[in-house]
């Protein structure tokens, strides 16, 4: 029989992601609220010890796995053994930082004086003209980051629909950066109370041993 | 109380996603203190859905003396 669930609020921040993505196109200053997407997250980890973003709150993971498993548009395999890596998920998160802090140090010379590049990066690589976009009214440091932080939230969100296609539904939450830095938050933090648990619960065994790790 | 044979087994690699909390009809499976998935043995009655969505494929159903 099937379990009856009650719909939470929470269950509908797969709208907010959607907003987010067309917001950004209409006004690329929409970007900034990608700001919360980053440090909700975070601060879920350092202070509640958690990944509760990732496990209730994601609206991308929620829109995903909607796509994925309501609509069929996944092939629903398990991603390759590389994917799943702890290298691939490190690696991943260090070029993803990297990516971040070039963009960081654009918007830097932005706010030093150099001129505004009216462009949204997709993919890394390419270079999307986005000249519609009215920032004149706002200092051209804002507008800067808006550009930059929109690149890489479409860059995220169009890996991890292509994952969601090739793979199952929520293979984007393997290697996410927000994913990987929160788990290695509650590592830092809950790793030791982790490992005593383990020991003495009446859980699964193989994930006792490796949680602390 | 009657336990299954079988039980899911969580492997380290686990990335504490949370896609096995939402599909367990038991509510067997939790994501212990954002580190890794922990499965109530005396809960898990060895379905396999929790195997079948993870994006990690560390789920695996096994026999139960198998996971101790």
């Amino acid at each position: 029989m099937k379990k009856a669930t009650k719909k939470k609020w929470s269950d509908y921040l797969w709208i907010a992601e959607l907003c987010y993505l067309f917001l950004g196109l209409f006004n690329i200053l929409f970007a900034w609220l990608g700001m919360l997407f980053f440090c909700i997250p975070l601060f879920v980890a350092i202070f509640g010890g958690s990944k509760a973003y990732c496990n209730r709150y994601c609206g991308r993971g929620q829109l995903l796995g909607l796509l994925g498993e309501k609509l069929k548009l996944s092939r629903n395999v398990p991603p390759p053994k590389f994917l799943r890596s702890p290298w691939f998920r490190y690696g991943f998160l260090t070029f993803f930082m990297i990516m971040f802090g070039l963009m960081l140090f654009s918007t830097y010379r932005v706010f030093t004086g150099a001129p505004l590049s009216q462009t949204v990066t997709l993919l890394w690589v390419f270079k999307l003209p986005w000249q519609w976009a009215d920032v004149s009214f706002v200092a051209p440091w804002i507008g800067q980051f808006a550009f930059g932080f929109f690149g890489v939230m479409l860059t995220s969100t169009i890996v991890g629909l292509v994952t969601m296609v090739l793979f199952r539904p929520l293979s984007w939450c393997v290697y996410c950066p927000m994913g990987t830095m929160t788990q290695g938050i509650c590592k830092l933090r809950n790793g030791k109370k982790s490992k005593e648990y383990g020991r003495t619960g009446k859980e699964d065994s193989r994930t006792a041993e490796g949680a602390g790790q | 109380m009657i336990l299954s044979r079988k039980m899911a087994s969580i492997g380290k690699e686990c990335v504490a996603c949370g896609c096995c909390t939402r599909v367990c009809p038991k509510e067997a499976i939790q994501i212990a203190w954002g580190i890794s998935a922990r499965v109530d043995q005396e809960k898990c009655v060895g379905c396999g859905k929790c195997a079948k969505v993870c994006p990690a494929a560390v789920i695996d159903i096994v026999e139960r003396g198998a996971a101790q």
